[in-house]
């Protein structure tokens, strides 16, 4: 028997495409302060956020972000050196055990301040991938030309990245970014606007359990089925024109109906293929935001599509929507997440 | 607390300060497949793998659940990192038991590792940034102003760090795991070590160690299958608190007092010296036994130093402390948590050997990182709940 | 050398060499024909004995005469030292022209081992054994790429692959974001910059530009003196090159006005004399080799007043 859990509040920033002068702490309080009153509460039952030490270039980034929390008296705390999305599912499990009702989750980084697709690589095989040197954009054109391969066009991929864009333009926390123009390869066949653009920003949730969201939320949006699936990491043991662990995960949470579903794709091509795994319809509204394609601040990117997803219930303009987030090369890892009002 | 959870699987690997006998995989694969035989299944069985460890600056290999995923058996399955700095071993521990008390899964294999060897500590835990408000110093001179503050608020004598550095060591020669086995080793022997970091001496603070160290943790039906007697979960609590504020008691930190609290309150616990049978607790350098005596309540403040000159805590005392070895012997940084967890585990269900407590049946896992302000704590005992 | 040479003529001596023009010409036999012929294969081979067991190298009989069958069997690559002994000055004869090993070589699936020279990389003459050559080392042979049919067909053995470094670097552009840019922006002019938080009234120092425990943000600048109070101290003995010297003190100190310590370093006075509630005060570089950084002050050191009593800091611990 599952406690029903709701996410009830979602900030996030401003993203930027360029370094504003912030830390990533003072990226993230405003954040922090603002989720605080437009839920609220001050003091949560549980608390666990995402980060990763590579994009600050020094160990701990997590601990000084702790002081935008307001940890005093102390609280009960983790971390995941992963996406916040998965924070945000480390804290739904906690609150299944029932004795705490209300929980913040966070995920920031300043992607601005190091060469992201180069920082990837260290997440490699450290004996026959990384000392190769293969950076992220490097291999998500194989996965593309694995998917393209199968029967896909080039110009799929475009419009992917055209609708993302338009859509990022009419998003106040997504980048301005222009329609796709004529551009050679960044990496065959990934062109630049392929490719998700590097971005700094900090994004938070504040999930809440059973009468308690009904207080603290007009519209909760209640997580119907959570999960998250990972695949061998060789990308020559895969079937790299598909998501095996999307479709998996997809199929535990138990995907029907949506209408709306934001995905954790940082390349075009990868919507395509998550659209496919997760066996979206249609009509269904891939990344009405823009998604990562319009703003990826790394290590906050999935929760932003979770908090997204959320949104459209709190707005009372959908009733079932879909929240993912990825990890690892090639998709190598992802979680869904079905919303429903 | 949410659904029973049990320890039904331990593995540890051999602490060496380099295991260049094996590769990462093969580190962390020798202590998964000794923790799903004790639990007498293989990774087909498992449900989800969560897995944890200091700074990923150690091996330089970013978030290695990636890499890892086929090497643990996690394919198909839900994968998890968790970092909390030192007590990330106890963190994961707590994670992975969050799964089975949520009633998420029924068997999680929980790993926890460091492979000091492939750097350097110092470099690792702290890359010193060009921008910086105030020096950076290393765990040792990060930690010897706070031990000088408690034997200056406690009047403890100079020698009691030097009691606890021998106590720890004589257990590790009673666990064939340990990394520091000092045949003979003595107080003359420790006073003869140089200050590091005075007051801290060379014999008083933890070794680097490579090492690894896995649990199968699992629901009340998975582990009445279980081969060997299990350990069940009595309580799980972690605590954070900012590292600088004003009016920070760094001794005695709050955070830990109210993380123990927690966890002896769900284990119904008031008299934790008297009702529990031994503990297994992060002490890196060795007055932090005195230190966490106070802040864990197994006596009041001031009293801890004097708890351990009356040799309470050896192993035939009333109250073991690390009867492993503990920290002051192994310390393969991020897997340090979880060895406490594990070895409290072993305890109560009869198995930890030469090193066994007679009789426990109630024993108390302890982990602390950061700048002694975060904590992950567990009571398990041999009785369900 | 006779140590008591008599006086007489000059000894007579004269270079000889014994070598036979050419080299003889040596039948090997059947098995080590097959030996040598398999080696030029780049095979290891050796041959059961009557026993069961697998004689390597190979010979026409076993250690206890018996002959030997003919069954050969491929052993190795890879193999096990059971002896060696390092060689820190090759002579011209030996095999390498630097310090190496020779070992006994027992290669998997063979019960006895081969004499060979043993490479464990570039050492000075004169090297000390390194740690990691040991028995019970894993090797392998590095094959000459031209080889005759010869024991010399195997260069030498090498160690097994049991490390590789890996080189990691990645860099960035950090920015000291709004709060340390303006404490470091003060630092440079010779000034110590805090926040005076709204809730709790705190001042902190330097600020962060929010309250940790309050999880507010603070704005409410403050300007403290450079003197203050060692609260609690480290003595290092391990060198560091920010430090004047060893033992060097680490220490934090609380500044005056301050609610918050900070750690520094303390000099200008012996490590051993370095007291909790020492009175201190920054020393700064020359003003024209100040910038925004930290580094404009080397260190604390003492003010010469008394001693601020225990129970005054004792909060700040």
């Amino acid at each position: 028997m599952r406690t029903d859990v709701a996410v009830v509040g979602f900030a996030q920033t401003k993203h930027t495409g360029e370094d504003a002068g912030l830390t990533e702490v003072e990226l993230l309080a405003p954040v922090i302060t603002e989720i605080k009153q437009t839920t609220g509460l001050n003091r949560f039952g549980f608390t666990c956020s995402g980060s990763l030490d590579y994009l600050a270039g020094a160990p701990f980034s997590f601990v000084s972000a702790l002081d935008t929390v307001g940890a005093w008296p102390p609280i009960s705390e983790s971390h995941v050196e992963m996406d916040g999305a998965w924070a945000l599912y480390e804290a739904w499990v906690r609150l299944q055990h029932g004795d705490v009702d209300t929980a913040l989750v966070y995920g920031f980084g300043k992607s601005s301040q190091g060469s992201l697709h180069e920082i990837m690589t260290f997440q490699l095989d450290p004996y026959y991938l990384a000392p190769l040197g293969p950076d992220q954009v490097s291999l998500a054109a194989l996965q593309a030309r694995a998917f393209l391969d199968a029967g896909h066009k080039e110009d799929d991929l475009r419009a992917v990245a055209a609708r993302s864009r338009e859509a990022g333009r009419a998003n106040p926390y997504a980048l301005d970014l222009p329609d796709p123009g004529d551009e050679g390869y960044e990496v065959a066949p990934l062109r630049p606007y392929d490719c998700a653009p590097i971005t700094d920003g900090a994004a938070a949730v504040v999930l809440a359990a059973g009468d308690r969201a009904r207080e603290l939320c007009d519209n909760p949006a209640w997580i119907r089925g959570i999960d998250h699936r990972i695949e061998v990491h060789s990308l020559g043991a895969r079937d790299l024109s598909r998501s095996e662990s999307a479709a998996l995960a997809a199929e535990k949470a138990g995907v029907r109906d949506v209408e709306v579903a934001e995905l954790h794709a940082q390349f075009s091509h990868e919507e395509l293929i998550l659209r496919e795994a997760i066996g979206l319809a249609d009509d269904v509204r891939v990344n009405p935001s823009g998604g990562p394609l319009a703003a990826n601040p790394v290590m906050a990117t999935g929760l932003i599509r979770v908090g997204e997803a959320a949104s459209w219930i709190h707005r009372g303009e959908a009733h079932r929507t879909l929240g993912h987030a990825s990890s690892g090369p090639c998709l190598q890892h992802n979680l869904v997440c079905v919303l429903e009002g | 607390m949410g659904n029973p959870c049990a320890v039904i699987g331990v593995g540890q690997t051999e602490y060496r300060s380099k295991r260049t006998d094996v590769s990462i995989a093969g580190l962390v694969r020798e202590a998964a497949l000794r923790a799903l035989e004790d639990a007498g299944l293989t990774f087909k069985d498992i449900d989800a793998v969560v897995i944890g460890k200091a700074p990923d600056l150690f091996e330089g290999v970013m978030m290695p659940e990636a890499y890892l995923a086929d090497a643990l058996g996690a394919r198909g399955k839900p994968m998890m990192r968790v970092h909390t700095a030192g007590s990330v071993g106890g963190s994961t521990a707590n994670v992975a038991a969050s799964l089975v008390q949520g009633g998420v899964h029924d068997r999680v294999l929980v790993v926890a590792w460091e492979k000091q060897s492939e750097s350097n500590a110092t470099w690792a835990l702290s890359t010193h940034p060009p921008l910086s408000p105030t020096i950076v110093v290393g765990a040792g001179g990060y930690f010897a102003p706070h031990i000088r503050a408690y034997m200056r608020r406690t009047g403890a004598p100079d020698h009691i760090g030097m009691l606890v550095a021998v106590k720890d060591r004589q257990n590790a020669l009673k666990n064939p795991y340990a990394h520091l086995r000092i045949s003979g080793i003595s107080r003359e022997m420790v006073e003869s070590t140089p200050m590091l970091w005075e007051p801290i001496r060379y014999l008083e603070t933890c070794p680097s160690s490579d090492g690894a160290a896995a649990m199968v943790l699992a629901s009340e039906e998975a582990a009445k299958r279980a081969p060997n007697p299990p350990a069940w979960v009595h309580g799980t609590a972690m605590r954070s608190e900012p590292i600088f504020f004003a009016g920070r008691d760094t001794v005695n930190p709050q955070a830990g007092k109210d993380c123990a609290a927690d966890v002896y309150r769900q284990a119904g616990i008031t008299d934790p010296r008297r009702e529990l049978d031994c503990a297994e607790t992060y002490v890196p350098f060795s007055w932090y036994e005195p230190m966490w005596l106070e802040n864990l309540g197994f006596c009041g403040e001031g009293e801890g130093w004097k708890l351990t000159e009356s040799g309470a805590t050896a192993l035939d005392g009333d109250i073991p402390w690390n009867a492993s070895g503990g920290v002051l012997s192994s310390n393969p940084i991020g897997a340090s948590g979880l060895i406490r967890f594990a070895e409290a585990a072993l305890q109560v269900r009869g198995l930890a050997g030469e090193h066994q407590v007679e009789g426990a049946r109630k024993a108390l896992g302890h982990a602390y990182g950061g700048g002694a302000q975060f904590y992950a704590m567990w009571v398990v005992g041999s009785d369900k709940p | 050398m006779p140590s008591n040479a008599m006086e007489g003529p000059e000894p007579l001596v004269a270079d000889h060499a014994l070598e036979f023009p050419g080299g003889y010409t040596r039948s090997v036999g059947p098995v080590i024909g097959r030996f040598l012929t398999e080696l030029r294969d780049g095979r290891l081979v050796g041959v059961r004995t009557a026993s069961g067991g697998v004689l390597f190298p190979p010979a026409e009989y076993d250690a206890d005469g018996e002959a030997v069958t003919d069954e050969y069997v491929e052993v190795g690559p890879g193999g096990t030292v059971t002896s060696w002994s390092w060689v820190s000055r090759p002579r011209a004869v030996h095999p390498l022209d630097r310090p190496f090993a020779w070992a006994l070589v027992q290669p998997d699936g063979a019960d006895t081992a081969i004499l060979h020279a043993l490479d464990v990389g570039v050492f000075e003459p004169g090297a000390d054994p390194p740690k990691s050559l040991r028995t019970g080392m894993r090797v392998r042979p590095k094959w000459r790429a031209e080889r005759t049919g010869s024991i010399k067909d195997i260069e030498s053995f090498r160690p097994d692959v049991t490390m590789i470094t890996a080189p990691s670097r990645a860099e960035y552009r950090l920015n000291a974001g709004r709060a340390l840019t303006r404490f470091l922006t003060g630092i440079s002019e010779g000034r110590f910059l805090g926040h005076r938080c709204d809730v709790c009234g705190k001042v902190y120092v330097p600020m962060r530009g929010l309250c940790p425990v309050d999880g507010v943000p603070t704005t409410e600048e403050v300007e403290l003196p450079d003197t203050g109070t060692v609260t609690t101290f480290a003595v290092n003995n391990i060198p560091d090159p920010r430090a004047p010297e060893v033992p060097f003190v680490s220490a934090y100190i609380l500044l005056d006005g301050s609610d918050i310590s900070l750690l520094a370093l303390v000099a200008g006075i012996p490590a051993d004399q370095v007291r909790m509630g020492m009175r201190v005060k920054a020393a700064w570089k020359p003003r024209e080799e100040w910038g925004r950084t930290m580094e404009n002050i080397k260190w604390f050191e003492p003010t010469g007043e008394p001693d601020v009593p225990f129970d005054s800091i004792k909060d700040y611990l």
